[in-house]
Formats: structure tokens, C-alpha cells, sequence
């Protein structure tokens, strides 16, 4: 008999705007590659190409009013906090849907044959909890990422975000965290008992990246010219520590003046850090792409020589794995899950400007380190798979089952 | 009659601080870390001593005093030495007693442990002089025998002992070269006329050096009794038990049984008649080469491998090593003394070891004698100091 999974998720590639779309898809398909069933339920209508797994929309079929495009699930909770203090409608509303997707969460369980039932962040556990209430299936939760990483620490943590994960992972038959840094994060601040918690590394998938040979932007000229080129690329947010990374650049400038810097992503921050860029005196030393997908992400991880992440709290940090896969040298804050899975990356503490010029400035400088990072990253991240996650994903769902029997 | 040859390397190198880009052009000093890590040069020769050197030391002067058929040999590194000398002086004074005991060979090596052989015959030369002169003036005796850097061997480096009057040198008693061959006899290097080759049995010396306390070892414990009742039904003449002096109190902790299994070793192997301890040179003089071996590639005792890839194997450890080399020419013109000491006090192959990313088949080893956070920042620590080193070079040159 196959597994049969009632999997709630909030987003999928190709609109995703990060990791969570990206990790549900590669994960989805190597637990279908293993037999398993799955019925993935999104709140919204959305062309996904994943024939391994039956969609179903929350809004197709049921009474429900359209999702506001314009909600993404990655608000920080300042940046929330704010928009509910300013207007009361953008985090009002999010919340809103959130609730709803609950309750269509639990029609849908109403409908459909399953085992168990999964559910990706916060997004989604009211759906998995709502569904499990109707059902009486065993509920696992797949944690991403908290309010604790969205906000950079406890400062602006939104009670009623908090309350949601709270009570997705104190329902929750099982709970699977992306990083042991997480799961450290999930019994510290939510209480949840260590036992009950299991980490599971993301994967990375190479078929999932576009290899074209685009140079859209134009980054060989400037290679060409002499410049090394350093990237950032994430969503511009309070999270992922693009501050930090344009102090480093100051910092390296100083030293090495034929160094770009590419802030490559969108967020509630970018207008903050082209202001930062401008004071710091380094604006046409910073170059903003605004968000990529595709060729032109695959292009500014191969013409980068180095690939940064100093996210002040990162539950793993996919974009690491990608730029490494490119054979591109990284450079991880030590505050990041995918810090403890990979060895041939540099690290450093988000808070360390100064570590970080002196990495950044021994990449850049010194030949036989890119080389080394590039050749023992690549190969070294060809063994991280969705595969691996879905084996270990797999057992879990056996345990959990197996409970639910005793 | 069979032969017990020891040899004990003992060697501790000046580990590079974790000197970073702002220090460039500011702080001249590589190697005096003050910290709690494991970059603390002073600290790690006193814990060692308390550790290893001391208790063996002494360990071995009441064992040879008990003993007197017992001889051990051992390999000083320069830099080791030169920090005990400095750090912890009463090491060296055990040492002295020891070797008056008239007991103990000390062999020949390059004064700062480091791989010039492999990049520069004529700096290989210079330090292999300096480390002479150095052992005759502290402990009185003229090295004969010859054993280079990591056991690194291959034919030319056996001519050049030969050609250089020493008796005989050391290697590994690697399988692959050995083929049908055993390591416990002497074999002479292919060109050589009179020097003799000398062949680890890693077998055995790993069984103390590595396996020892390895409770997934089937034969764990290991007792001095079974020990050497292994050495007693060896084949040949003579088994080459050789290995780090740490591995008595520091790689092998003294709750192990370490320093039991010592003290109990020559009463165990007298049990068996027929066996008796030699120094290297004795071996060489008691026993005729069997056969001539031909090793035009280098091996050395480190690793699942047997070569030289801990320390060359990958991009960053090349380009160091090529920096610090071809750096040569212009330090020897610049005539500065501290220059010439830095630079080569950087020359010492565990920096270019700290930088081996060989992780995935055998990196346990290399995890636990690096310490660095990461290959990584071994290289980026090194390459800073390097550019200083340069920069120093440079304003030497133009005053």
C-alpha cells in the first residue's frame, strides 16, 4: 500500500519568490520517486509543471475570494509589524488568508483519501492542524523558517505568527526542522520537546537550474576589465543581512578597488541599501539587479568569484548550495543551517565585517583558494540530495504512522 | 638473530596566528599567537611536554637504565628544538640525558621539517647543514643516518644521502613498491653505493601509533605480551618500528595504558630469544642489503595514499608552496636574518598539511592534527603572512 500524504504548501516553483517553493519542489518530486502519493494543496490557482503530484487549489471549486497577489510569505515580522501599525490592511489581510486557507484546508481533508498530513511553515500549519481536526490523521510539521529568523532575533516577533507556528508544532505528530540550528531555535523559543523533533537537510537539484549561457548582464565585460565580482542574492530583507554585506564591501574597497558587489534579490530593505551604498561613498562600486530567476540567476552565480550569505539567522540557506553547484566559492554566516552541512565553504559570524574583508579579500586574491572552494564545493554539494531528504523525510512518515497504529 | 629498530620523530612547528589582511604591512610577528587555541605555540609545546615528552623521556631513561641491551633512535625537528630550547628547557635537558646514555641514534633531517628537497635542492642542503650543526652542539653527536620529511623518499633523495657520506636513510615499507618484498630487511636505493635503505613496518608501528586505544580494534587491548609475540614470529631481520614520539602521552593519552605497554615492552620482546634492539646504524652495519629497491616516485608514510598529495594535492597548497619558493632568490640577496628565519620557519610542511581538503577517503586524521577552523583558513591565514613577508622583502631590498 502506498503512502498517501495530504501535503499543504503556499507556494511552488516557478512563482516562488525563495527557498520554501524551491525546497517543496524538489523534495515533492524525490518522494514521489520513492512511491510515495502525494496531494499538494496550494491557496491558490497557479500553473505548476510537477507531474508527480496532484494539485489541488483552495480557491477552485470552494467559495473563497482571490489571494492579493501582492502577499508574500516572507514579511518580515518588522516589516509586519509596521504595515499593521501604518494600515492595518497588508499584515491584516495576510493573516486573514491564512485563516481561511485553514478552514478550506479542512474541507479539503474532508474530501480527499490520505494517511497523513504535511504541512510546509506557518502558512500552512493552520491548514494541517484544521485538517487533522476534521480527519483525525497524524499531522507532521516541515519548519523552513520561524518568525525568529524573518525578524533577525526576538526584537518585533509577531504574537499572532508566533502563536500560529506555536500551535502548528504543539499539534504536530512530528515536526522536521531544516537544520539542527533550527531545531535548536524550535525547542528554545517554542517549546517543543527536543524527542518529538527530527533535522532534515534540504537537497539541491540540478536539473532544477536553467544552464544557458546568457550574459544578459553584462558581467564578462566586466570581468573582462579586471573586476572581481562578489554576490549577495536573496529577498533584501533585515534577514538576510545585506547590511553587513555592504560594510564588508566598504571595508574590502578600501583595500582592493576592482571589486563589484551585486545585491541580487527584492525586498522591504533595497531602497534602504541604495541609500546605504550612497552614504558609504561605494554606489558605483554596488550594483542592485532587482529579483532574478532562471538564465540570469545561473549567470550571476557562474560570473561571480564568490558567493556571500551573511544572513543574520538563516534556518538553511539553499542560494548557498545553488552557487556552489556553479563551482562559485561561498561565504556562509556561521548563523545558517547550511553552515553545519557543508565544510568546503567559508565562514564567518554575520556580525564579523571584519572576518569577512579578510575572506572575502583571500578569495579574490588568491587564486589557488577559488579553485580549491570551487572544486570541493561543487563536489561536495553533488552528494547533498532531495534524495537523501526524502529517504530520511520517509522514515519519519513510517514512525509517525506506526504511532498513530499503537 | 632479529633486530627491534625504533625511531621516534619529534617534531612541533611554528603554527602561523590567524594572521589577517589588516595585519599586512603592520605586525611582523607570524607565529606568536597568545591565545587559548590551538594556534598558541608556547602553550601547545608545554601541554605536550607535560604530556609526552616529559613522562616518555623519563620513561625511557629508567627503561635504558633497567635495560641495558635496550637502544632507541630518534629525529629532532630544528623548530622543535628551537621552541623547546625556548619554552619548555627542562625537555631538552631529559633529552641530553638520554642520548649521553650512549644509546640513542639521532638522525638527520631539515632543520625546519619542511619539503625543500622537493623544490630546492640547494635550500634542502642549507637546512639539512643547519640541523646538523644544531644536534652536534646540543647534544654532541654527528647524525649518520639520514630521514627526511614525512618519511618523503624516493631514488635521487637515496643518492644524495649516499653521495653525502651518511650510512643510510629511512622510508616507508610501502606494499605497492615493496610488491613480494618485506620491509624487515635492508635493501639498498637504487644508485646508491654504499648507503643502505631502511623500511618502516607500518603494520606493526601503526598498530602502536594509530590502533592502540581503538576499542573497534579486534585485537584491543593491545598488551606488550602480544605485541611482541607479533615482532617475535616476523619474518627477516629487522622490524622498523617507527612513529611520532606524541604517540606516547599525547596521540595515545596516558589512560590508555600507553606508558604501561612501554615500560612492559623490552622484558616482553627479551622473552623471545633471539631478539635484540639496534639503533639505525647498527642495523645497517649488522645486516646486507637483500635486494635493491627502485622508488623513482615519492612516498611518504601519511595517509591511505603513501605521497605527497596531503601537502600538494590541491590548488591552494600548490600556489603556497610555489609562493614561498620562488621567493628564494631575492630573501637570499636581502640578507636580513629575521626575513630569512621567516621565511623559513613558512616553509615547514604542516602549514602546506593544514591546507589538505582530502577529507572525503581519510580526513579524520587531517581534521585532528589541524588547528584551523577549515583548510580554508589555514591558506588565507599563511597567504597574509606570505604578503607581509613580501612586503618586508621589498623595503629590505630598496633600503
Amino acid at each position: 500500500m502506498k503512502t498517501k500524504v495530504l501535503m499543504f504548501g503556499w507556494e511552488f516553483p516557478p512563482h516562488h519568490s525563495g527557498g520554501l517553493g524551491v525546497a517543496c519542489q524538489g523534495l515533492t518530486r524525490a518522494m514521489a520517486a520513492r512511491g510515495i502519493d502525494i496531494i499538494f494543496v496550494m491557496p491558490k490557482k497557479l500553473d505548476v509543471g510537477a507531474p508527480w503530484a496532484r494539485f489541488v487549489f483552495a480557491d477552485t471549486g470552494v467559495e473563497a475570494r482571490a489571494v492579493n497577489s501582492s502577499l508574500k510569505p516572507y514579511v518580515s515580522g518588522n516589516g509586519y509589524a509596521r504595515a499593521l501599525h501604518d494600515a492595518m490592511i497588508y499584515g491584516a489581510s495576510l493573516l486573514a488568508e491564512v485563516r481561511r486557507y485553514a478552514l478550506l484546508g479542512g474541507q479539503i481533508a474532508k474530501e480527499e483519501q490520505f494517511d497523513v498530513i504535511y504541512a510546509h511553515d506557518w502558512l500552512s500549519f493552520g491548514a494541517g492542524v484544521e485538517a487533522k481536526r476534521v480527519s483525525g490523521k497524524p499531522l507532521i510539521v516541515h519548519v523552513h523558517a520561524t518568525e525568529f529568523d524573518r525578524c533577525g532575533g526576538p526584537m518585533g516577533v509577531n504574537r499572532d505568527v508566533y502563536e500560529i507556528e506555536k500551535e502548528g508544532m504543539e499539534m504536530a505528530d512530528r515536526v522536521i526542522a531544516v537544520s539542527q540550528y533550527t531545531k535548536d531555535m524550535i525547542v528554545r523559543n517554542y517549546g517543543i520537546s527536543e524527542s518529538k523533533i527530527k533535522v532534515v537537510h534540504n537537497g539541491i537539484d540540478d536539473s532544477t537550474e536553467p544552464h544557458g549561457a546568457a550574459d544578459r548582464l553584462r558581467l564578462k565585460n566586466l570581468k573582462a576589465s579586471g573586476y572581481s565580482i562578489v554576490l549577495f542574492l536573496g529577498r533584501i530583507t533585515l534577514q538576510k543581512g545585506p547590511d553587513y554585506f555592504l560594510r564588508a564591501a566598504k571595508s574590502v574597497l578600501m583595500r582592493e578597488p576592482k571589486v563589484v558587489f551585486l545585491l541580487s534579490g527584492s525586498g522591504d530593505m533595497e531602497r534602504q541599501m541604495m541609500d546605504m551604498a550612497a552614504s558609504l561613498g561605494i554606489s558605483d562600486r554596488v550594483l542592485f539587479t532587482g529579483f532574478l530567476s532562471g538564465a540570469d540567476r545561473h549567470e550571476v552565480y557562474s560570473a561571480a568569484d564568490l558567493f556571500i550569505m551573511p544572513s543574520v539567522s538563516e534556518p538553511f540557506g539553499i542560494t548557498a548550495l545553488e552557487a556552489m553547484s556553479a563551482g562559485t566559492p561561498v561565504l556562509v554566516s556561521k548563523q545558517s543551517g547550511v553552515a553545519e552541512t557543508v565544510r568546503h565553504a567559508l565562514k564567518a559570524d554575520f556580525w564579523d565585517v571584519d572576518e569577512m574583508t579578510n575572506k572575502i579579500l583571500g578569495v579574490i586574491q588568491h587564486k589557488g583558494l577559488r579553485q580549491s572552494l570551487s572544486e570541493n564545493g561543487r563536489r561536495e554539494v553533488s552528494a547533498i540530495t532531495w534524495e537523501d531528504a526524502a529517504g530520511k523525510v520517509e522514515n519519519v512518515l513510517q514512525e509517525t504512522l506506526l504511532a498513530g497504529v499503537q | 638473530m632479529k633486530s627491534v629498530c625504533f625511531y621516534f620523530q619529534v617534531h612541533q612547528p611554528y603554527r602561523v596566528k590567524k594572521y589577517r589582511v589588516f595585519d599586512i604591512g603592520n605586525d611582523p610577528e607570524y607565529f606568536n599567537d597568545r591565545g587559548d587555541g590551538k594556534l598558541n605555540n608556547r602553550q601547545i609545546l608545554q601541554k605536550v611536554a607535560q604530556k609526552s615528552y616529559i613522562p616518555a623521556t623519563k620513561l625511557l631513561i629508567e627503561l635504558l637504565r633497567r635495560h641495558p641491551e635496550m637502544k632507541v633512535s630518534f629525529s629532532f625537528s630544528g623548530v622543535a628544538l628551537e621552541q623547546m630550547q625556548q619554552f619548555t628547557p627542562e625537555v631538552i635537558d631529559l633529552f641530553k640525558e638520554l642520548i649521553d646514555t650512549g644509546r640513542v641514534e639521532v638522525l638527520g633531517e631539515t632543520y625546519y621539517h619542511s619539503l625543500a628537497f622537493f623544490y630546492s635542492p640547494s635550500e634542502f642542503e642549507r637546512q639539512v647543514s643547519k640541523h646538523r650543526d644544531t644536534v652536534r652542539k646540543l647534544f654532541g653527536v654527528w647524525p649518520r643516518v639520514f630521514r627526511n620529511t614525512e618519511l618523503s623518499y624516493r631514488n635521487d633523495l637515496g643518492e644524495w644521502a649516499d653521495k653525502n657520506g651518511y650510512a643510510g636513510i629511512l622510508a616507508e615499507g610501502w606494499d605497492p613498491i615493496l610488491g613480494w618484498r618485506s620491509p624487515n630487511y635492508v635493501y639498498k636505493p637504487k644508485g646508491s653505493q654504499n648507503a643502505k635503505l631502511l623500511l618502516k613496518n607500518y603494520r606493526l608501528s601503526d598498530d602502536v601509533a594509530f590502533r592502540f586505544s581503538s576499542r573497534d580494534w579486534s585485537e584491543w587491548p593491545l598488551t606488550a605480551e602480544k605485541f611482541a609475540q607479533w615482532v617475535g614470529v616476523a619474518e627477516g631481520d629487522v622490524v622498523n618500528l617507527f612513529m611520532d614520539y606524541e604517540t606516547f602521552g599525547e596521540h595515545q593519552w596516558e589512560d590508555t595504558g600507553i606508558f604501561n605497554f612501554l615500560e612492559q615492552l623490552p622484558q616482553e620482546l627479551a622473552k623471545n630469544s633471539g631478539i635484540d634492539f639496534k639503533t639505525p646504524s647498527e642495523v645497517i652495519a649488522s645486516y646486507d642489503a637483500k635486494d635493491e629497491l627502485d622508488m623513482p616516485h615519492t612516498v611518504t608514510w601519511a595517509d591511505t595514499d603513501r605521497d605527497l598529495t596531503a601537502w600538494t594535492g590541491n590548488p591552494m597548497q600548490r600556489s603556497a608552496l610555489d609562493a614561498i619558493y620562488g621567493l628564494e632568490e631575492k630573501i637570499l640577496l636581502a640578507n636580513d636574518l629575521k626575513l630569512l628565519e621567516d621565511w623559513r620557519r613558512l616553509q615547514t610542511s604542516d602549514h602546506f598539511y593544514y591546507m589538505c581538503t582530502k577529507w572525503f577517503s581519510d580526513g579524520d586524521v587531517h581534521a585532528y592534527f589541524s588547528p584551523y577552523e577549515s583548510p580554508y583558513d589555514a591558506h588565507i591565514a599563511y597567504m597574509n603572512a606570505l604578503q607581509d613577508l613580501k612586503l618586508r622583502l621589498e623595503k629590505t631590498s630598496r633600503a
